[in-house]
């Protein structure tokens, strides 16, 4: 039974690890401008 | 604004001073033409290339360039500059006034959801052992844990619900929030009591379930009005906050407070004028579309009063201020807008009214419920658990979602085929609408020109010569008209503003333009330009607007669905009659004000829909039931309009219209559906039957029955 424990502890953590992605990616401004995102990776690379 | 040395004495946070420093260096944008990834790669180069942009990005959902500047050198021309010279028009926008350009509320939503989510999941995992047949230490160790997670993440993501229903409250009033506040609050204060006293009602996962689906309604709702910023507020970016003023050193630029009436400035060519006064130059052509809606460039001569708001079409002019800010034109009808806005009469949406019904017969049948539990059976743990079950099971996230996720599918649909709906409620108030209200110029024609009459040949040709130097949209006209051998050499060409065009040729001079200045009489009131050679005798060409091809199919569309069409245009009434006979209306009204034109659309009734692209309409649009603006309207436009055209296609007005009354069908239905999920859950819930297992099965059934309904909605007439 003390596996439970584990694996309980395990989701969680796995969960927060999901939701610190997102709450990174709403934070870079990633969701700002969700047509624009869509056509900028069209672009192509900029001279260097 | 000074930044105090010692920590201890700042008087402002410092948060905002780095933000104050930052705003003095960035500029924002509006580009309304920008479609496309070529159009935002293209802005973002030129952009990039003007001396002193550290950095430009376009957002391409809003429609900006945000720019980066460096802070010492006036760059906002040469950046306008660089934009309009791709083709594009560019507005200045004031910072202050815009505000941040984020999204915090979406943001926070979307946090909010995220946290919802997150927890929702973790927590169903923890339930579905309990449901499983976890008993004893097991089943209170599970609903601890899971009360960890759901107490902090309910407190947080289900705020805007209480926050809205606290509202409604203190108003007096009841909204759909209410019952969904307390089904939350209750739940999750029973469960808690459930848990420490080792009891089984714990609806913890019912509760996240229910703020999450409620919120992913509420997120799609909020989307659907991001774009629906105030069009008072997009008429004040019309202002430009700079001008140039001319002064005994030079010219430089200074803000518009910092002018002072009487002064001079300087007003390039192909910018709007900031101010409204007296031109001093001794002519200028400005086009005036944006004020008056007439499509010709209007001459004027020194003296001429010039209102904010017109663009220069020629030589940079001189004009004496008479006026500034508040006290222009512009800010006249950008006053006359908010008072539409604020007077438009509030139309209550398909939810609120569902709310109205939904909310007191919740809660009188879980006070009901409560009442007999307790004195039927004595105990009071029981009846509190039978009054929870009823307020969580009767489907609030059914209710929650029917109409936003019905929305998001044809906002979605309309969306492809190049309508926006700006406006949540518009598509259900387009459902009813009687009659259609067009403006004339730049709505139903294209705002150029055909010619249909023309000159002999030899002076058709002289015109055309003459005709390539300008930009005039008469000249357009002329050089499009197909050119027959080869152009003749005109010398000396010059424009001369609010005249025409002159040059030499084989040593005699050439004339197009204005009747009275090449020497000819003409008594008619359809537009002419006139084309002289030396002394001979001088020739007329005579023009027509050209409707957008789209113009007559679209009215027959809607004139065969039984709709009243309505012409409205502040040209003369018999330019209006002849377009409006082509066109196949029987009702045209000239000659209308802007004023005038929102007295007429309620003469009409309330259940219009105009269309109108220009300044002169934003008040009508603003004071119409539903409005749309087609694809090349201003900003001020787009705004006060529910829906916008994204592609150049007036048909799209009759697909809509169909489309929305699917969409109304879709939420009605949606209704019905949550109206049945609660005819068999509240019966069920009343004789103390529901389990935590089925107020889940009952959330998600009727949360999931109601977006595939959605999904229904048709997209093509």
């Amino acid at each position: 039974m003390e596996v439970l424990f584990l694996l309980i502890l395990i989701s969680l953590f796995l969960g927060l690890l999901g939701l610190a992605a997102f709450v990174w990616s709403l934070r870079s401004q990633q969701f700002d401008d969700s047509a624009g995102n869509a056509a900028r990776i069209l672009f192509e690379e900029d001279d260097p | 604004m000074s930044v105090a040395a010692c920590p201890a004495c700042i008087a402002l946070p410092s948060d905002e001073i780095i933000e104050q420093v930052q705003m003095a260096q960035r500029l924002s944008i509006s580009v309304p033409d920008m479609r496309c990834a070529a159009c935002m790669q293209k802005i973002e180069r030129a952009v990039s290339e003007v001396k002193g942009v550290i950095s430009a990005r376009v957002n391409l959902s809003q429609k900006q360039v945000m720019i980066h500047r460096a802070p010492e050198i006036d760059i906002e021309d040469a950046i306008l500059d660089a934009i309009t010279n791709l083709g594009f028009e560019a507005h200045l926008l004031d910072n202050k006034q815009m505000g941040t350009v984020r999204d915090t509320a979406g943001h926070a939503l979307l946090m909010r959801l995220g946290v919802a989510g997150f927890a929702a999941v973790n927590v169903m995992l923890l339930s579905v052992s309990v449901w499983a047949g976890a008993d004893g230490t097991m089943m209170t160790l599970l609903h601890l844990i899971s009360a960890a997670i759901a107490i902090p993440s309910l407190f947080f993501s289900a705020q805007p619900f209480f926050k809205s229903a606290l509202q409604a409250l203190r108003a007096r009033g009841l909204n759909m929030d209410v019952p969904i506040s307390l089904a939350i609050l209750i739940a999750a204060v029973m469960s808690l009591y459930e848990t420490l006293i080792g009891g089984g009602a714990v609806y913890f996962d019912a509760a996240l379930s229910l703020t999450f689906f409620l919120l992913a309604g509420r997120y799609l709702d909020h989307q659907s009005r991001l774009k629906a910023r105030s069009a008072a507020v997009e008429l004040s970016a019309l202002v430009l906050p700079r001008a140039q003023k001319i002064t005994a050193t030079g010219i430089c630029t200074v803000d518009i407070q910092e002018l002072e009436l009487g002064d001079h400035i300087l007003v390039r060519r192909g910018a709007r004028v900031p101010v409204d006064g007296l031109l001093h130059s001794e002519a200028a052509d400005m086009d005036v579309s944006i004020l008056s809606g007439e499509s010709l460039p209007m001459a004027m001569v020194t003296g001429a009063p010039v209102f904010a708001g017109s663009m220069n079409l020629g030589a940079p002019v001189e004009i004496c201020v008479t006026s500034i800010g508040q006290d222009t034109r512009l800010a006249e009808i950008a006053q006359m807008v908010a008072t539409a806005e604020a007077s438009k009469t509030r139309y209550t949406s398909l939810a609120d009214r569902a709310a109205q019904i939904y909310a007191p017969v919740v809660h009188l049948l879980a006070l009901l419920a409560f009442v007999f539990w307790q004195f039927y059976s004595g105990d009071t743990r029981f009846a509190i658990t039978v009054a929870t079950a009823v307020l969580i099971i009767t489907c609030p996230c059914a209710l929650g979602l029917a109409v936003p996720a019905v929305m998001t599918v044809a906002s979605g649909r309309l969306f492809r085929q190049g309508v926006i709906i700006r406006n949540g409620t518009a598509l259900e108030r387009l459902c009813s609408v009687d009659t259609v209200v067009f403006d004339k110029t730049g709505t139903l024609t294209s705002g150029d020109f055909t010619i249909s009459k023309r000159p002999a040949p030899q002076e058709h040709r002289l015109a055309q010569a003459l005709a390539l130097k300008s930009d005039h949209p008469l000249c357009r006209a002329i050089t499009d008209d197909g050119v027959s051998g080869a152009l003749p050499h005109i010398t000396d060409i010059q424009e001369i503003s609010g005249c025409g065009m002159q040059g030499k040729y084989l040593g005699q001079t050439v004339k197009l333009g204005h009747a009275e200045w090449v020497g000819a009489h003409s008594s008619s009131d359809q537009v002419q330009t006139w084309i002289r050679f030396g002394q001979q005798s001088p020739q007329m060409f005579q023009f027509a607007e050209r409707p957008k091809p789209s113009a007559k199919p679209a009215i027959e569309m809607l004139l065969a669905r039984g709709l009243r069409v309505v012409i409205l245009s502040g040209d003369r009434q018999q330019s209006v009659d002849r377009f409006a006979q082509s066109m196949g209306v029987s009702q045209a009204v000239g000659g209308v004000l802007p004023e005038e034109k929102m007295r007429l659309l309620r003469s009409f009734g309330d259940k219009v829909l105009m269309i109108g692209d220009g300044l002169n309409d934003t008040a009508a649009l603003a004071s119409a039931s539903v409005s749309m603006a087609p694809a090349k309207a201003i900003d001020a436009a787009r705004a006060a309009s529910d829906f916008v055209l994204s592609r150049d296609d007036l048909t799209l007005i009759a697909s809509t219209i169909t489309t929305a009354q699917s969409a109304r069908l879709r939420m009605l239905e949606n209704f019905s559906i949550a109206a049945g999920y609660n005819a068999v859950a509240i019966p069920i819930a009343l004789v103390g039957l529901a389990s935590p297992l089925l107020a889940a099965i009952a959330m998600s059934g009727s949360s999931i029955c109601v977006s595939l309904n959605a999904l229904r909605v048709k997209g093509e007439a």
